[in-house]
């Protein structure tokens, strides 16, 4: 150590120079910080602010309103947005009931648990896009698997994904095969980490074990829902790595989302500033939710 | 108190809820099966199940000549890789800094680091390839991975692990003189392994698997992913059968599942710890 630097920890020791510890970790700290904010700024920040900008400009320049009642007018964009509800308002509890349902099979004493735990979490592992590709061929109108099932019962085939009405139901099911056995593993966690003695204390008070399950089992798990909940619907929003490979968005916008619309307007339409109005409205909803969810989530686990 | 009656109707209950559990997860596996039996298989037999019919690898060979799938991997590999180094490196110390620095404006910082937990850089397409194409990137393997350089995911989760790093451990390596630096490598890092792992595993499988941002940043074969050579593989009209689309699809998540059902464990513990607090 040289003399200089003995001084400086001997005066470092000293409360007097409270001041100047806290400059070096205020310094320090921002530089530590510095390289992740950069991106983040560059690549999420900046990118929003850039939207907010086109979105209200022309693209020859100066300050307009055409985007956005271009937008308010787009039935395709309604469409879309409505697809998007819908296919939250589906997959999203339908996969949190049957991770819970999976959770529950494998947590109990059944036979062949791995293996079922197994099944279920798989498809998670696998790309969107392989899973669609396979699912596209389980689709396939008379020759696909599902059709010949039908067939063996004597039923008639269809064209599920080229029929509007079918289409986003076809999509919603690949969503639910690849998410739950993702959520489950939240569910088994929640379920492992439940004190014993709760389950003993019901049956000695000879509750039916439907009984413990609603009143004690579900209400521990509230945060756990609420967590895959955020999972969940944030995914319903961002993921069309199905929609690319099995429907493009169609028949006629049946099975369009919201991404997959901002992706065709701004990569096959070039509409660069009408996709910016397009962005700030996923902005907002995933914001919105976000906001929903946390306030949620610290009302209920106050409560509980 | 329960009766016999009440027993045998749980012991039926029981009974049926583990056929149902059975019938749901061979559902479950029933898509990949059939992939793997219909890559395995010529056209003649994609859909005939019969255990005589004549397996073959000629679906792979012909999958694997029709698209530069080689290609696609080592891009997959170096992307997935790299994207993972960079993350681990920069969250590591930005953690380390809101864990361990009281530091003015620390507060702030954070918020805007959690700004991405919400707002995915893959969701803000059109405007990050406007950058990327200033910065004359398009079509770059670092175009599709810079964006994924700080995770404010992997930021989250290290924070906590380093928080709970024992007081006094820092203290005796800051008395025995460590720097700051020294004493995140020697005390806060080794601590953090199991953070780490899973954070490591859930990436790789994110990156491995992310479509819509690759498709939206690259246009020559020599910079895609697999993911997006098998969606332009699947969406060609003509000249892909069934059996080679599917021996395709195996080739993509061939790596993924047999890394999967290695360290199955640790895939389902990595992706709860990396969920979960």
């Amino acid at each position: 150590m040289s003399r200089t630097s003995v001084i400086a920890a001997g005066a470092a020791a000293v409360p007097g120079t409270a001041a100047a510890r806290a400059r070096r970790d205020t310094i320090g700290g921002w530089a530590l910080v510095a390289p992740s904010l950069v991106v983040i700024a560059a690549f999420t920040l900046y990118p929003v602010v850039l939207s907010l900008v086109h979105a209200f400009t022309a693209p020859r320049g100066g300050v307009t309103l055409q985007q956005v009642h271009a937008m308010v007018d787009d039935e395709v964009l309604h469409k879309v947005f409505v697809n998007n509800l819908v296919f939250a308002a589906v997959t999203v509890p339908a996969s949190i009931v049957i991770a819970l349902a999976m959770a529950l099979w494998v947590n109990g004493k059944i036979r062949g648990r791995a293996f079922l735990r197994l099944a279920f979490f798989t498809p998670t592992v696998l790309p969107m896009v392989a899973a669609a590709s396979i699912w596209l061929y389980f689709y396939t109108p008379s020759y696909g698997p599902i059709d010949r099932l039908l067939h063996v019962f004597g039923l008639p085939g269809h064209n599920w994904l080229g029929t509007p009405e079918t289409a986003l139901p076809a999509i919603m099911v690949v969503t639910i095969w690849k998410e739950a056995g993702f959520f489950m593993i939240f569910y088994l966690a929640g379920l492992q980490n439940m004190a014993p003695e709760l389950e003993e204390a019901s049956r000695l008070e000879g509750a039916s074990a439907w009984y413990h399950f609603r009143r004690v089992t579900l209400p521990l798990l509230m945060p756990t829902t609420l967590f895959v909940m955020v999972v969940a619907m944030t995914a319903s929003f961002k993921q069309v790595e199905h929609i690319f490979v099995m429907t493009r968005g169609g028949p006629d916008n049946a099975s369009s989302l919201l991404l997959y619309y901002i992706y065709k307007v701004a990569f096959t339409f070039y509409d660069e500033h009408y996709a910016a109005v397009l962005t700030l409205v996923l902005v907002a909803t995933l914001l919105l939710l976000a906001f929903l969810q946390f306030r949620v989530l610290e009302r209920r686990i106050h409560y509980r | 108190m329960r009766t016999t009656d009440s027993t045998r109707w749980t012991g039926a209950l029981r009974a049926l809820s583990a056929a149902a559990a059975w019938l749901c997860a061979l559902a479950w596996l029933a898509p990949l099966a059939y992939a793997l039996w219909a890559s395995l298989h010529g056209a003649a037999d994609e859909t005939r199940f019969a255990l005589d019919a004549p397996w073959t690898l000629a679906n792979f060979v012909d999958a694997w000549h029709a698209a530069p799938f080689g290609r696609y991997y080592v891009n997959t590999v170096l992307l997935v890789l790299g994207i993972l180094v960079v993350q681990l490196v920069l969250s590591t110390l930005a953690a380390y800094a809101f864990a361990t620095v009281p530091f003015r404006g620390s507060g702030i910082a954070f918020w805007l680091v959690l700004v991405q937990l919400v707002i995915a850089p893959d969701v803000l397409i059109s405007e990050n390839y406007n950058t990327m194409a200033k910065l004359g990137l398009v079509d770059t393997l670092a175009a599709i991975g810079l964006p994924f350089f700080a995770s404010a995911f992997a930021i989250f989760l290290l924070r906590q692990a380093f928080k709970s790093v024992p007081k006094e451990l820092d203290e005796a390596a800051e008395i025995e003189g460590c720097s700051r630096l020294l004493r995140l490598w020697k005390v806060y890092v080794p601590l953090a392994r199991p953070t780490y792992v899973a954070f490591a595993l859930v990436s790789v499988a994110a990156h491995w698997n992310m479509l819509l941002w690759p498709i939206v940043v690259t246009n020559r074969p020599e910079s895609r992913p697999l993911t997006v050579g098998l969606a332009i593989f699947a969406g060609q009209e003509a000249g892909v059968s069934w059996s080679m689309l599917s021996a395709a699809t195996v080739i993509i998540i061939a790596p993924l599942l047999v890394a999967f059902l290695v360290f199955q464990r640790q895939f389902v513990q990595s992706f709860m710890r990396a969920g979960i607090r």
